[in-house]
Order: C-alpha cells, then structure tokens, then sequence
C-alpha cells in the first residue's frame, strides 16, 4: 500500500467505491450511497421492525415501527475544519428525536442505533398504539403464526395493556373481492395493500376512508377487487385484516411445511412456497426472486395447483379390458405397454411430450422416441393472452426446455402433421405423457378412438386417460424434483412437496421403466436416481453448464438467451432506477 | 396621508400597530379594487416588477419576516430552499386554512381586504419565480371564497393577474382551492396532497420538503396568509425599514387573537414581542371578568403548551439568565419558545379561574382525536386514546393511574409521528398534566362523588 493511501481517511476510501461510512450499533461498515437506513441495518444484520416498509413499494413513514436513533457528525464552524479521531471518523452528534428508519438514506459518517432507550421506548408505545384497538382475536385469525403484530409484540411489546376504554369498532368479515376478506378490525393502517393495488397491480381499487383512529380500508364503492394480483395483497398484509377465502381457517399456519419450488401454469415460471400438511397443499405463495416474478403471483396461479388428495387424481396403473379400465400392477402395466408398442413398426408410432414435463421427463421422452426408432417425438403448444404483468403468453412453463432437450427449434409444430397422420390412419399407435390431446391437441374423442394403442401417462382422468389402453398414474408438478426453463431463459427447479398418490410414480422413472421394459434389459447407462439423470442431461448439454439438480441455486440461474422479458419485472426495474422503491 | 378612521367600537387599541390589518373595520372600506386602489393599492407590486427576483428575496431575508401559522420560521430563508438549478415550475401556495383554534386573523384579511392578499402574492410569486399560485381555503370560509374570488376577477380585468402583467412580461394565475373541513390540511404537505385531489396525508420529511418536492413534485413555496401580506410592506418599508418594527429576531407586527376570559377579546396588530403578556390581558383587553382572576393561557393557538398566570419562567443561560413573571413575557417568538411554549399562530386563549383544568383539556383533546388524519400510529391511536382518559376524569370515573397514563400516552406521540400534528396533540396535555397535575389528580381521589366503586378500589392500591 502506498503512503497516499495509508493516510486516507476511511471517508475517502469508501468514496472511491461510493459508498459511505455508517456506524450501525457501534460498528463501523460501508453502504453503497443512497442506501436507505433500514437495509444498511439489514447488510449489519440488525433487525429494524416495520409494518408499512416493503422494498417493492413506495415508502410513505407511517408506521413509525422502524424508528431508530439517528446521529450525524457536528457541522464545523465556518472557517474550521472537521476534526477525526483515531480511527478516522468524525464524532457523532445523536440527535434527540427518533427517526424513521424505512425512507431516510444514509450518509458519511452517520450513526445508526438500533437499540437503546430512546429506540426501545418507541418501538413499545407504536406496539402499544397499534394494540388498543386491536381486537386481539389471535385465537381465531388466519394470520396467527406469521402475524408481524405478534412477532414485534413478543418482542418490542410491554406485556400488558393499560388501555381500559372501549376499543373502536370496526367492519368484520367484509367480502371485497371473489377471493379476499376484510377484517377492519385487525388492519393497523400500513396501506401496503393500497400501495399494491396502486403501483403494481395498477388498479387503485383500495382506499382509506374515515379519519383518525375509525380510519379504514375499504374498497371504491361499487367496485370489487377482483383483479388477478389480489391474493398479493394478503400476502404483504402483516397482519390479519386481509385473508384469502381459499385459505381462511383451513390450517394453523405453524402446522404447515414449507417446500420452494416453481409454478407450473404459465412460461414465467413464478417462484412459488408451496404449504402442506402431510400430503395435502393448503396453500401456495409467491417466493421472492428479483429476476422472475419479485414477490408476486397472479391469483390464477397461485389457486390452479394439483393436489394428491384431488378426487380425480389417478392412483393405479390401468389397461383397458373389453372397453372397461381394471386396476393393475406397475410390472404388468409396463409389460403389457411394451409388447403392444413393439407390435407397431416404428412409423406407426408417435410420442407425444410435453413443455409442461420436466427437463428430466423430456430427455427420458427423447430416449423412450428413439428407442421405439420413431422420429415423430412433438410437444402441443399451449397459447394465451399475456398480461403484460407475470402471465406469459406461452401456458406451457418449459417450452425453451423442450427446444433445449428435445434439439428442436420448434418441438410444437410437428403436432400438425401427427394429428394429421392419427387422423389418416397412418400413425397407429401413440405414446402420451402429460397432456390431454382433446384439451390443447385440437384432437377429438373420434380421433383417438381411431387409434389402435394409445400409451398414456397421467395425473388425472382426463379425455385422453379415458381414451387410453394402458394408463400410468404419474405425479404432478407439486410432487416431484425436476428442473425447467422459463420464457426468459432461466433455469430452475421444482421440489416435491408431496408424494404422488396411491400406486403413482413420478414420470421420469414411469418412462425410464417403459424404455426397459421395450428394450428387455436395462443398459449400463440406465440412470437410478434423478440425480444420476440430471447428470447425464447437463453431460449432453453444454448450455446448462454443469448445473444439476443438486446445483441450481435457489433462486434458479439464466442459461439461455431468449430476449423476452417480463413485464412485471422491466417496470419494477424502472421504479428502483429512479429511487421511488428499493427494488 | 388622511387620517384613517374605524367603524364605531371598532377602533384599534392605542398600543396597536396596523399594518396588516389597516383596512380591517375601516370607516368606508369595502373589498373591492377600486376601494383598494384608491388607497394606493397595488403600488408596491408595480415597485416589485421592476425589481430582480433575487432582490425581492433579499429584502424579506433582510426584514427578518418570520412565518405567522404557527411555526416562525424565516420566510425569506424558506423561499431561499428552492433548489438553484430548478427546472420545474415552481408554486406558490397561500395557506388560508386558518384553523388551529384559538386563531381569527387570516379570516379578516380574506374577507375584507382580499387586494391586500393578491398583491402580496403577486410579489411573493415574482420572488420565487412562480407562475401558479393557489389560495387554499377552509370550507369554513365560503363567503371569502366568492369574495376571492371576485378580487381575482377584478384584479385580472386591470392585468395584475394573468400574462404579462403591466407590461413586465411576467405571468401569474391565481386559483382559488376550497378544502373539507380538515385542520390536517394546514399542514403544508397535507395541503399539498390534498390539492393534489388526494387524501390530505402529511408526506415524510425527508425527502419531501416543499421547497425541493412539493405540488406535483415540484418546487413549492406554502406561506400563510399573514406573512404573503407582509411581504408586501416589506416592499414598501425596505426589508431594514421592516425590521425595525418589533425586536430583534421578532421583527415586524402580528395579530394577536385574543378569546377566552377577558374583558375585551379580539383581535390586536402589535410590534412582537413590544408588548407583554400582562399589558396585553390587563390594559388592551381589559383585565378578567369582574370577580374574576386570571388561571391559564394557552399563548399561540390551542397546540401551544399551556402557561400557568402565576408562573415564574427561568430563561438564558448562565449570567444572562433571568426570571420573568408570567405577566412579563413579551409576545414574541423567542421568548415564548423559552418558556417552554410557543408563540404559534397568535392566538391566545385566557382562561380565568372559574375554568376547570380537565375541561379544558378534555374540550382540545376532543378536537385532536377529531382532526387526527389516521396516516401514522402514534397520533391515529393516541390522540383517541387521550381523549377517552380526559373523557374519563371529567365524568369523574379516572383514578391517578389514568393521569400518568394519560402523560405517558402524549410522551408516546410527541416526536414520533410524520408531521407536527403529533406534537400539537400531545404538549398541551403535557403541559396540562405538568402544570394542572394537582387539580387533575383532585378529581380522581377518592372522595370524587363520581368516582365508580372499581376506580375507588383501585385508589387504595395506589395509597
């Protein structure tokens, strides 16, 4: 190190990297400039309670939770210069009045104290405000468990009331939307579902009305929020005043586990926490990641997920006897599905993928195509008006992982000229996994009467399991491992939260048991465990870059350049840009 | 100039000094233009054009003109915050939601000398560089609305409104925007939100300080009715001239509005800070009431803290340092601040003693929980709070415990909450309970007729 440099101040040296110097608690650490206090505390790892901060929304300070002591170094008298102590720093001067942590930003040399008297005493009396009127109805609230009130009453609160009035009543049980309740009671003010409403979900619907302590939410008259992000503003409430009819007082949230995985209904591939209870789903919320979906979900996806404990779930395997399905075991099925494929000449044969498999599913398609010697191997498209918010215009979640793993620019347009030829006659038998062909396929109940064999492998008892002669039950996307690639080109992974029902099998290792089956013995190369197979896809394609299963980060990684973008998120990246939210 | 002379019963006060309010009860006088102009009217705007913006500035920073709503705060150094390299339009806000209680001056100069108020605009917005004024004006004063509203119309028939004005190429409009009924909207920054068609919520400061952020994100000058009008004689005086009105620091004339327990209240212009306390209760109003002495004051509107009439104030440091009586503190900012209150918005409040303390703090906090606009906790929840407790003692039904709840409660606001509401709700109860603890507590012991048998058990624990 040079002599300039030794001497620098610590000023200097976190000017050359624009950052400045904050004393947070005592300790000295560097903030890019422009931070705002509360997340230069979060980088300490120093807990500042709030209810009305979220980093995706404006910042309005009326909370008043995130209160914290504030110092500054004392102006120098004109003509004087600032003087530093030993370690560098100029002294602070700690000022005497609390300030919001959320929307001041931080600056050279600035203290921060997160604890103390003065902070301490504040966090009490805002707990103790917000508590009066509260109607304290834990016992009964959905929210009980993941309440912020109760979290920071445990925490900051005094223990006991000292409030001996009658508390302010206010509307309970009120219906603003097809999917939401309101509990006005409950609501401490924070506006984040107003906030929500107006800033990203673009449909100012909420609004106080009433002044002073009987202010309330409440919904513009003759309106119903009924907009498709809705279920977001549950989600951000910190409390209970919100509820999703969905979930009301379906399961004590501390029952529930929680499994990190993906949504499945659509090309964004929202990052998603699904919540069970033994093998049942109770609910699914959106899973925070800046570059997919932020800390949203639209409602339509949230609530469209496949449950094991679904009635029309299937959990056996089938074949068909005299027009009339009958129970089997996995081994007959599978036999009874290879002999029959093997009575077709290869021409007669098509297998039909989905981009609603798996990367995993659709290497294992591939494998099961070109053993069978059949290069009629198609996935259906699936299309829809997107939003210009989450909702992608392409339904299936992995169509740039079908055109990955299957090495097809186009996987979906050979679905013509396969329908064409099952409707000619001339494709007699087929393989299909994951899809119903008379919902998306443009195929009809005839059509598939037409065929002589058809291989299915399903969830549920749609047209197609209906229709087919050897049905196999798999696993929906809730219930397995597996990886996928977004419209944007980003990897990433599902998790099982559940176990498939019944005699059901997750579908990678149904189809590696057909290719046995077909081929008679198993090869070396044969994969046992997803893992081994995650392996050998990341082998084979080099765009994935080694990333298996085991290794694709939480929050998923950018693979492939698409050049599509999400809407939702090029404006959320244009509001940080200007400093309106944190980002 | 001809001796101006007042309506009968009307006539100002020997000690008083008219500025502001010369044309307020004249014999003669009448809102309109030409009564103005006649009067040598709308003189000091034709001075102002041909002066530079700067200088304009200047002359109120020389004057050492403080803001009369409430706060005091300079009004040449707040035009000064706009920001230098401002590209934005800039506004200039006249806040004429006089209603912080206790206080009736801004209503006579909207409703009688509405010119007085244009012109004062006119040079404030040539000051500051805006094109676009508004006159936020309480619901309560419809009247004055239609009356602004005309003076507006006059004063654009004669171009002292509109483009290029007199020929200076300067432009200016004038709009008048009436309010709710919501004292919240006397906060600058809610009187912002709520022009701009939003619920009147006060905005954080930082980052949103009007002169930087203010209507429509732009820079914005709000200034109260009293203080635009002075700067007009400001113009007229010479900032230095100005400044040799009143004391040091305390420059110039206020109004004082007197209401309460006094023989003549209403409303004086003084010199501040020329006149006392005493001089002004017992000589200009007249003294208390026959059989009646003098108890309480609030001094600047009904958020200042309390003052007690047989007090003795310390106030300076170390040699400097002095007592003053009660009766000999001078109006004026400074020394109200020393005394641990505040000269506010001028409106002073005599109580005699045949109030009772609890009443009257009952009566203020009834008003704050009224007018609390719910944005943030401490005061949404508070202001209520107190409320219900001071509900309790005057029923009769409180015990000494609720007195310190009652003061922990207020402690619990004042300096927390997003605007100065906080504080307005919560020092008069603090100095109430400071200063009345005695008598409040008096009405929760045990010998309280009223007092309910749990109250009454609850006493004996205490003892």
């Amino acid at each position: 190190m040079s002599d300039s440099t030794t001497t620098q101040l610590p000023k200097d040296r976190a000017a050359e990297k624009g950052m400045v110097n904050v004393q947070i608690d005592g300790h000295w650490i560097q903030v890019p400039r422009g931070t705002r206090m509360i997340e230069a505390c979060k980088i300490a790892e120093k807990e500042v309670p709030h209810y009305c901060y979220h980093p995706k929304l404006s910042s309005p300070g009326n909370c008043r939770m995130c209160l914290v002591q504030m110092g500054m170094p004392a102006r120098p008298a004109p003509g004087e210069e600032p003087t530093y102590g030993d370690d560098g720093y100029q002294e602070i001067g700690w000022m005497p009045r609390p300030v919001i942590a959320c929307a001041n930003t931080v600056g050279e040399n600035m203290g921060i104290r997160t604890t103390g008297d003065l902070v301490e005493k504040c966090r009490e009396g805002v707990m103790e405000f917000l508590l009066i009127n509260h109607p304290l109805d834990c016992p009964i609230c959905d929210q009980a468990g993941e309440c912020r009130l109760q979290e920071f009453s445990v925490e900051h609160g005094k223990g006991e009331s000292r409030f001996k009035e009658d508390k302010v009543k206010k509307p309970k049980n009120v219906k603003i939307g097809p999917r939401i309740r309101l509990d006005d009671e409950r609501c401490i003010m924070c506006s984040r579902c107003i906030r929500f409403m107006d800033e990203v979900a673009d449909d100012p619907v909420l609004g106080f009305s009433e002044r002073g302590t009987h202010t309330t939410v409440g919904i513009y008259p003759g309106r119903e929020l009924t907009n498709n992000y809705g279920l977001n503003t549950v989600d951000i409430c910190p409390v209970g005043a919100l509820t999703s009819n969905d979930f009301r007082f379906q399961m004590r949230t501390w029952f529930l586990k929680e499994t990190d995985s993906i949504d499945t209904n659509c090309g964004t591939g929202a990052n998603i926490t699904i919540w069970t209870r033994g093998n049942k789903i109770f609910r699914i919320t959106p899973r925070q990641n800046d570059e997919v979906n932020s800390c949203w979900i639209p409602d339509s996806h949230r609530l469209s997920y496949t449950c094991p404990t679904d009635d029309d779930r299937l959990t056996a395997c089938l074949i068909k006897a005299d027009g009339v399905h009958e129970e089997t075991c996995w081994e007959n099925a599978l036999d009874a599905a290879a002999d029959a494929l093997k009575q077709y000449d290869a021409n007669e044969i098509a297998v039909i993928a989905s981009a609603r498999q798996t990367n995993e599913e659709l290497f294992m398609m591939r494998t099961l195509a070109s053993e069978l010697g059949s290069d009629r191997l198609a996935i259906v498209a699936r299309a829809q008006t997107p939003d210009e918010m989450l909702v992608s215009s392409d339904k299936n979640p992995n169509t740039t992982g079908a055109k990955l793993i299957l090495d097809d620019k186009n996987p979906a347009d050979k679905m013509d000229a396969i329908c064409e030829s099952i409707r000619s006659g001339q494709i007699k038998a087929i393989v299909v996994a994951s899809e119903d062909l008379t919902e998306a396929a443009q195929l009809t109940n005839e059509d598939l009467d037409n065929l002589e064999l058809i291989v299915s492998l399903n969830t549920s008892a749609s047209a197609t399991a209906q229709a087919s002669d050897i049905v196999f039950p798999g696993a929906s996307s809730t219930e397995k491992r597996g990886s996928m690639i977004n419209v944007a080109g980003r990897l990433q992974k599902l998790n099982a939260a559940c176990i498939p029902p019944g005699d059901a099998r997750v579908d990678w290792e149904a189809i590696r048991d057909l290719i046995n089956a077909l081929s008679g013995e198993p090869s070396n190369d044969t994969p046992q465990s997803i893992d081994q197979l995650s392996e050998i896809i990341t082998k084979s394609f080099d765009v994935l870059n080694d990333y298996t299963l085991s290794k694709i980060p939480n929050s998923g990684v950018t693979v492939i350049e698409t050049g599509v973008s999400i809407p939702l998120i090029d404006r959320e990246t244009a509001r940080k840009a200007t400093g309106e939210i944190v980002g | 100039m001809s001796k101006i002379s007042y309506l009968p019963g009307k006539e100002p006060d020997s000690c008083e000094h008219r500025m502001i309010f010369k044309n307020i009860d004249r014999k003669g006088w009448d809102p309109s233009i030409a009564c103005y102009l006649k009067d040598g009217g709308y003189e000091q705007l034709r001075k102002a054009l041909k002066m530079n913006p700067e200088d304009i500035t200047n002359e109120v920073k020389i004057s050492g003109l403080r803001g009369r709503g409430g706060a005091g705060f300079p009004t040449g150094v707040k035009w000064g915050f706009i920001p230098p390299n401002n590209s934005k339009p800039v506004y200039l806000i006249c806040n004429c939601d006089e209603s912080e209680p206790g206080t009736f001056k801004d209503r006579y100069i909207v409703h009688q000398d509405p010119h007085q108020l244009i012109e004062g605009m006119l040079i404030s917005a040539l000051a500051i560089g805006a094109h676009t004024a508004y006159i936020y004006m309480r619901e309560e004063f419809p009247e004055a609305a239609i009356l602004m509203e005309k003076a507006i119309e006059e004063a654009r028939e004669k171009n002292f409104l509109g483009s290029d004005i007199l020929g200076s190429g300067f432009d200016l409009e004038i709009y008048i925007h009436r309010g709710a009924a919501a004292y919240i909207c006397g906060e600058e920054t809610g009187l912002i939100e709520s022009l701009e068609g939003k619920r009147p919520y006060p905005r954080i400061k930082p980052p949103y300080f009007p002169a930087a952020l203010g209507l429509y994100m732009a820079p914005t000058i709000v200034n109260n009715v009293e203080s635009i009008c002075h700067v007009k004689h400001i113009i007229e005086m010479g900032g230095a001239e100005y400044a040799k009105l009143g004391t040091p620091r305390n420059t110039g004339t206020r109004i004082l509005c007197v209401s309460g327990d006094v023989k003549k209240p209403g409303y004086y212009e003084v010199e501040v800070g020329k006149i006392t306390m005493g001089e002004l209760l017992n000589d200009v109003c007249g003294g208390p009431l026959d059989g009646r002495t003098f108890k309480a004051c609030i001094p600047g509107g009904s958020s200042a803290k309390i003052l007690r009439c047989d007090e003795t104030f310390k106030i300076g440091n170390g040699e400097n340092q002095k007592e003053l009586g009660f009766y000999d503190i001078p109006m004026d900012f400074d020394t109200m601040a020393a005394c641990g209150s505040m000269a506010g918005s001028g409106g002073v409040i005599v109580m005699d003693d045949s109030r009772k303390m609890s009443w009257v703090l009952n009566n203020i906090n009834h008003f704050y929980a009224h007018e609390s606009c719910g944005q943030c906790t401490p005061c949404r929840e508070g202001s209520m709070w107190m409320r219900k407790i001071s509900d309790r003692i005057v029923d009769g039904k409180a015990t000494p415990e609720d007195i310190q709840t009652l003061e922990d409660v207020a402690y619990q606001i004042d300096g927390r909450t997003v605007c100065a509401f906080g504080e307005a709700a919560s020092w008069p109860v603090e100095a109430m309970i400071s200063k009345f603890r005695d008598e409040l507590e008096a009405e929760t012991s045990e010998d309280n007729e009223y007092l309910s048998p749990e109250a009454k058990r609850q006493l004996k624990n205490i003892s």
